[in-house]
């Protein structure tokens, strides 16, 4: 298990115990908070399952590849430590992670 | 209900006809609602399905909903720029826009546009879409036969897009003009002969012309034209090619709404306990929303082109070939979605449908027709305790925009 803090758009932060293997998207909807759709189940196809990685975990997140860049650059408002939360599997290396949820997905 | 009876204008049973001869291209079985067997055992004896000669000549069907994402996510393989409907396009009357073109070229013209639709914008617009719709149902008569098609549907939707577009708000009618003759051309199968679509197209290019050359001589706003005038890749567009974008914006942003509009009505007078569920709790409304976009499937299908030999579903698909994705049938498949013909206003995570797309070209609008649907069942609850259908709908003879002319009903008001 893995700890995953989601901070969603006003504030309201949520630690979940995630699953290594699942993905940081999983993580949020499988423990029912809210500002994640994530309409395609996981497929990298919708991007509504968009995050904003803090800064200082980006380097061990990672990038994205580029199908994943591809959704994300439809979106006008993206960041650039925007990352789909589906595309981040977990691992004890992500132990700790803190990541925030944009206002809307889209 | 009787959605999945056999009967059908052809006179033949789709289930023991050879799997070679079924065509479900045809726009008839559309009109009649005559589609679902066809579909249902496409997707139990052959999902991945060639149909060799057709109105629209030989096209694969896809349609099972995971061979469908397949497709959707490989834009590589399937392109969209020999165009995304059936029919191909006519040489000498092309209308390029985004929605027919593959990157980069899709990508950034997209981005020009998208901002109009972003959340920041739609907030904006979701009072005035409150207070028209609120004027539309207040103007209804009670205890009466009317057309819902034609009062509420079009009505809201050609004020929701004159909003969008900042269109002459007493000429939006044209709007919903240029998007019937757009979609309904005898090429697609369709009733308008192709030279009366033309010259009606053109006047709409003509009229946007006119209004693009006013708004780049004013500071950007947030309208539609505003945007096309002043977008670093929109400004110079030829005029064809902002014709295919008036097109596409036109298009998306009202047949698909207003058939959703009318088969929410349709679906909770089919299913009147999940109707019940709904009065008893409105909160049940953004989830009902996406529910109804699934059971509509206002966009039956969209085609791709495979651009090299590629394999789905164990079949062999070779370069050149059409391939349709159809939404419609997709959205009905049992293996991913429980009691796919239900309509179900609670259905858990009821936004996984095709109804918008997947990938790179997934629906634009997708929220601003969701929001749109929300404010409509929210005022309406306030008003009606039912909208009874009282007579057989009409159904548009296509087999592309899946909806409705006609449906009429009365309404009852609230106790
Ligand atoms: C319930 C309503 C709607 C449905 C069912 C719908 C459906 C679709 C579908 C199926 C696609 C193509 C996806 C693909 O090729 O994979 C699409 C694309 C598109 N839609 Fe919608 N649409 C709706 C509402 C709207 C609205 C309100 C707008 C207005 C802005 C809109 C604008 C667009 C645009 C611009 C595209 C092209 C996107 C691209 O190619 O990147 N749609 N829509
Ligand atoms: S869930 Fe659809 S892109 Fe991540």
């Amino acid at each position: 298990m893995t700890t995953i803090t989601y901070i969603e758009h006003d504030g309201t932060e949520h630690v979940v115990e995630a699953e290594n293997d699942s993905s940081v998207m999983r993580g949020a909807v499988d423990n029912g908070i809210p500002g994640i759709d994530a309409d395609c189940g996981g497929e990298c196809s919708c991007a509504t399952c968009h995050v904003i990685v803090t800064s200082n975990w980006m380097e061990v997140v990672g990038r994205p590849n580029d199908t994943e860049e591809s959704m994300l650059d439809l979106n006008p408002e993206r960041e650039p430590n925007s990352r789909l939360s589906c595309q981040i599997v977990v691992s004890d290396a992500l132990d700790g992670l803190i990541v925030n949820l944009p206002e809307f997905q889209m | 209900m009787n959605q999945l009876a056999t009967k059908n204008p052809f006179g033949e049973d789709p289930w023991s006809m050879p799997l070679a001869d079924i065509d479900v291209s045809r726009p008839e079985l559309f009109q009649t609602d005559t589609l679902w067997p066809y579909f249902e055992r496409l997707r139990k004896e052959d999902p991945v399905h060639y149909c060799a000669d057709s109105q629209f000549g030989a096209y694969w069907s896809i349609t099972k909903f995971n061979d469908i994402m397949a497709v959707e996510k490989n834009h590589q393989a399937f392109s969209s720029a020999w165009g995304i409907v059936l029919p191909d396009r006519p040489e000498d009357f092309e209308t390029p826009n985004f929605i027919g073109m593959d990157p980069p070229k899709h990508d950034v013209q997209r981005k020009t546009v998208q901002g109009v639709v972003a959340p920041a914008n739609l907030a904006k617009l979701e009072s005035t879409i409150r207070e028209r719709a609120a004027t539309i149902l207040d103007s209804l008569p009670l205890e009466e036969t009317i057309n819902w098609v034609d009062r509420v549907s079009i009505e809201l939707t050609t004020q929701m897009l004159a909003t969008l577009f900042d269109f002459p708000f007493e000429e939006r009618s044209k709007l919903t003009y240029w998007s019937d003759m757009a979609t309904s051309g005898e090429l697609a199968g369709g009733p308008t002969p192709e030279p009366v679509r033309r010259k009606a197209l053109l006047e709409c290019l003509e009229v946007f012309t006119k209004l693009r050359d006013e708004r780049i001589e004013q500071p950007l706003a947030t309208d539609l034209i505003s945007m096309l005038a002043h977008g670093e890749d929109t400004r110079h567009m030829e005029p064809m090619e902002f014709l295919g974008n008036l097109i596409l914006l036109i298009v998306g942003g009202n047949d698909t709404t207003r058939n959703s509009i009318s088969g929410g009505v349709l679906a909770l007078n089919q299913f009147p306990d999940e109707y019940q569920k709904l009065r008893d709790n409105l909160d049940l409304i953004p989830n009902m929303v996406p529910e109804i976009i699934r059971w509509q499937t206002p966009l039956a299908y969209m085609r791709r082109t495979a651009v090299e030999d590629v394999e789905i579903g164990g079949k062999r698909i070779e370069k050149g070939d059409k391939v349709v994705m159809w939404y419609v049938s997709g959205n009905r498949d049992e293996e991913v979605i429980d009691h796919p013909n239900d309509f179900i206003v609670d259905r858990p995570n009821a936004r996984h449908h095709l109804s918008f797309g997947f990938g790179i070209h997934r629906c634009m609008g997708n929220r601003l027709a969701e929001m749109q649907l929300r404010v409509l069942w929210e005022e309406i609850m306030q008003r009606f305790h039912t909208i009874e259908v009282v007579g057989e709908p009409t159904r548009v003879q296509s087999s592309f925009v899946k909806g409705y002319s006609e449906l009429p009903v009365r309404l009852h008001a609230r106790a």
